[in-house]
C-alpha cells in the first residue's frame, strides 16, 4: 500500500528530518510508527499526505508515485487518504455534522447519500446522539473520535493518523486505538504515529521505529544478526589453524 | 487508490440529480456567504457604504449630464431665430413681412413683436422696471421670432437663415441656438472625464473589495488549512469568497441605485421650480432599466473581479503546516 524507497527530506537550514528511509506497508496492514519526537514520524506522515515533498527518493502510495502528482492533482489525491491529527483540527463554528460532512461536501457529494455516510461514520465511532452539539462541547476523546469519524467518512483504504492519543489519557487512548483496530478489520491500511509504546505491544500490531530520522532496526533482529556474523567469523578463524 | 466503479455503473446515468445538487450546493455557498456578511454588520455595511457611495459619484455625474443633455436638446429642437428689423421699419410694414414669411412653407410660425411690446416685456421680466422710464425713446426695434418646420435639416435652417437676412428691412438675425452646441460640445468632454473618473474610481472599489476579502481570508486562516489538508481544491476554497465578492457588489450597487434615486427625489421641487420659471414643461429624466443593469452589473462585476484577485493571491499562501 505504501512504498517508501530511499525517502530523505532536507530542511532549509540543512537539518535532515529523514535519512534514506526505506520502508513498506502491506495493504490491509496496521503498523505503527514510534520514536522520540524530533524522529521524523511527522515528516514521514507529511509526505505521505503531500503536506511536503521529499528531497530525495519516492513515495508510492496505492500503486501512485507522489512524484507524479501535480500541484493541481494534490487535493484529489488527498481525498482518497483519511487523515487524523493530533490536535483534530475540527471546525469549531458548525456542529458534529457539518464537521464529518466536509469531505464528502468537498467531493460533491448529494445531501442525502451524504448524510447516511456521516451517520454511519458516527455510529462507528459512538457518537450518533452528538451530531446536532458543536465540537468545542465535547470532551477531547470525543472531538478526537469526530476527527476519526472525518477521516473515514469517505472510506479510505488508507487512513494516517499523527499522534492521535496525544492528548488523551489511557483508558480514553485505548478505546481510539479499537476503533482503529476495527477499521483495520475491514480492510483499511492505517499507519499511525505514536510514541506510546506500551500501548502499542498491548495491540500486537507492527512497530517501525524512527530514530533520528533513520530507520531503526529490531532490536532483536540485531542481537540475533550480531550472534550470527560472530558465529561466522569465529568459523572463519577455526579454519586458519588447519 | 483504485476506483471501484461498479455500484455507479450498474445505477441508470441521473443528470438531472447532478445538476440539482450541483445548483444546492452553490445556493449553499452564496446563502452562507450571505449569513456571513450579515453576521459582522458594521464592517459589511462599511464596505457597502463605500462601494455604494463610490459607485453613485459617477452615476450622479451621469444623470447631471444625461439631464442638461435633454434639456438643452428640447431647445434645439426649437430653433427659434429672433429677426431684428431695421428701425426705419414701421410697425405695419413689419405685420406684413410677417405674414409674408409666414406663407412659407419651410417656416413653422411667426411671432410679431412690436418694439412696445418688446419694451413691456423686458420691463416685466428684467427688473430694470423704473430706470427704463428714463429712456427718452425706446431703443428697442419690431422683431419676428421665427421657429422653422421641424422638416428642415441643419443646413436648410443655415440657408434660411442667410435668405431672410438678406431681406431689406432686416437688420440682423439672431440664432438663438449656437450655444446649445457649444454646449453639447462642453457635455461630450465632461461626459468623457466621468468615464475616466469612473475607471479609477473602479479601481478604488476592486482595492475595497479585495482588501475585505482579504481580511476575511486572514479571520479565517485555520478553517482554510483545515479544509485544504482534507483534500479541498482551491476551486472550492475560493468559491465562499467569490460569493462573498457578489453579495458585496449586488449590495453596493442597490445602495447606489437608492443613493441616486433619493438625490433625485430630493432635488425634484427645486427643478420644479427652476422649470416653472423658464416655462418650460421639462421633465428629470431617472435612470432606465438598462442603466439600472449597467449599475448593477458594474457592483456585481467589480465584487467578483476584486474577490476574485483576493482570494487567488492569499489563499496560495496558506498551505497547510
Amino acid at each position: 500500500m505504501i512504498r517508501i524507497e530511499e525517502v530523505t527530506k532536507r530542511y532549509p537550514g540543512g537539518h535532515d528530518a529523514l535519512k534514506g528511509v526505506t520502508l513498506y506497508v502491506e495493504k490491509g496492514e496496521m503498523a505503527f510508527l514510534t520514536g522520540h519526537s524530533g524522529a521524523g514520524k511527522s515528516t514521514l506522515l507529511r509526505l505521505i499526505a503531500l503536506i511536503e515533498r521529499p528531497t530525495k527518493g519516492q513515495i508510492i502510495v496505492d500503486e501512485q508515485n507522489t512524484k507524479r502528482i501535480t500541484n493541481r492533482r494534490i487535493p484529489a489525491y488527498r481525498r482518497q487518504i483519511g487523515m487524523v491529527f493530533q490536535d483534530h483540527k475540527l471546525l469549531y463554528d458548525r456542529p458534529v455534522f457539518d464537521n464529518v460532512a466536509l469531505p464528502l461536501v468537498i467531493a460533491g457529494i448529494g445531501h442525502r447519500e451524504a448524510s447516511r455516510k456521516v451517520r454511519a461514520a458516527l455510529d462507528q465511532v459512538s457518537l450518533l446522539n452528538r451530531e446536532k452539539q458543536f465540537p468545542a462541547t465535547l470532551s477531547s476523546g470525543e472531538q478526537q473520535r469526530v476527527g476519526i469519524a472525518r477521516a473515514i467518512v469517505s472510506r479510505p483504504k488508507l487512513l494516517i493518523a499523527d499522534e492521535p492519543t496525544g492528548n488523551l489519557d489511557p483508558d480514553l487512548s485505548l478505546e481510539v486505538m479499537r476503533i482503529f483496530r476495527r477499521f483495520n478489520e475491514v480492510g483499511v491500511t492505517l499507519l499511525i504515529a505514536s510514541h506510546d509504546i506500551s500501548l502499542i505491544d498491548q495491540l500486537g500490531c507492527r512497530r517501525i521505529a524512527l530514530e533520528n530520522g533513520k530507520l531503526q532496526t529490531d532490536e532483536e533482529e540485531d542481537v540475533v544478526a550480531e550472534y550470527v556474523e560472530r558465529l561466522e567469523v569465529e568459523r572463519e578463524n577455526s579454519r586458519w589453524p588447519e | 487508490m483504485a476506483r471501484v466503479k461498479s455500484n455507479e455503473a450498474l445505477r441508470p446515468p441521473r443528470k438531472t440529480g447532478v445538476i440539482t445538487s450541483w445548483l444546492l450546493r452553490h445556493l449553499k455557498t452564496s446563502a452562507t456567504a450571505l449569513g456571513r456578511i450579515c453576521s459582522h454588520p458594521f464592517g459589511s455595511l462599511m464596505t457597502v457604504l463605500v462601494i455604494g457611495v463610490t459607485l453613485a459619484l459617477p452615476t450622479s455625474m451621469h444623470l447631471i449630464i444625461k439631464n442638461a443633455r435633454s434639456a438643452s436638446t428640447s431647445w434645439d429642437s426649437a430653433l427659434d431665430f429672433s429677426v431684428y428689423l431695421k428701425a426705419s421699419v414701421t410697425e405695419a410694414e413689419g405685420r406684413r413681412l410677417a405674414a409674408i414669411i409666414g406663407k412659407r412653407a419651410d417656416i413653422e410660425s411667426v411671432i410679431f413683436l412690436s418694439a412696445d411690446e418688446a419694451l413691456l416685456e423686458f420691463r416685466d421680466k428684467s427688473g430694470f422696471g423704473p430706470s427704463l422710464d428714463s429712456l427718452p425713446t425706446n431703443p428697442l426695434p419690431h422683431t419676428l421670432i421665427i421657429r422653422p418646420a421641424p422638416t428642415n435639416t441643419e443646413v436648410s435652417i443655415g440657408l434660411l437663415n442667410e435668405e431672410i437676412g438678406n431681406l431689406p428691412e432686416i437688420d440682423f438675425v439672431q440664432l438663438d441656438t449656437e450655444w446649445v452646441r457649444r454646449f453639447h460640445a462642453i457635455l461630450s468632454i465632461l461626459e468623457q472625464a466621468i468615464f475616466l473618473g469612473t475607471l479609477f474610481l473602479g479601481a478604488t472599489i476592486l482595492v475595497i473589495i479585495g482588501n475585505t476579502i482579504r481580511l476575511d481570508i486572514q479571520n479565517r486562516h485555520e478553517e482554510i488549512e483545515v479544509t485544504k489538508l482534507i483534500g479541498a481544491s482551491n476551486a472550492f476554497i475560493r468559491r465562499p469568497f467569490l460569493y462573498s465578492g457578489f453579495w458585496y457588489g449586488l449590495m453596493g450597487g442597490l445602495l447606489t441605485l437608492n443613493l441616486v434615486w433619493y438625490g433625485l427625489y430630493a432635488l425634484e421641487a427645486p427643478i420644479a421650480t427652476l422649470t416653472g420659471l423658464y416655462q418650460s414643461n421639462f421633465v428629470t429624466d431617472a435612470l432606465d432599466f438598462r442603466e439600472i443593469l449597467v449599475i448593477i452589473g458594474t457592483g456585481v462585476g467589480l465584487g467578483l473581479i476584486g474577490s476574485w484577485t483576493a482570494a487567488t493571491r492569499h489563499l496560495r499562501q496558506i498551505e497547510p503546516r
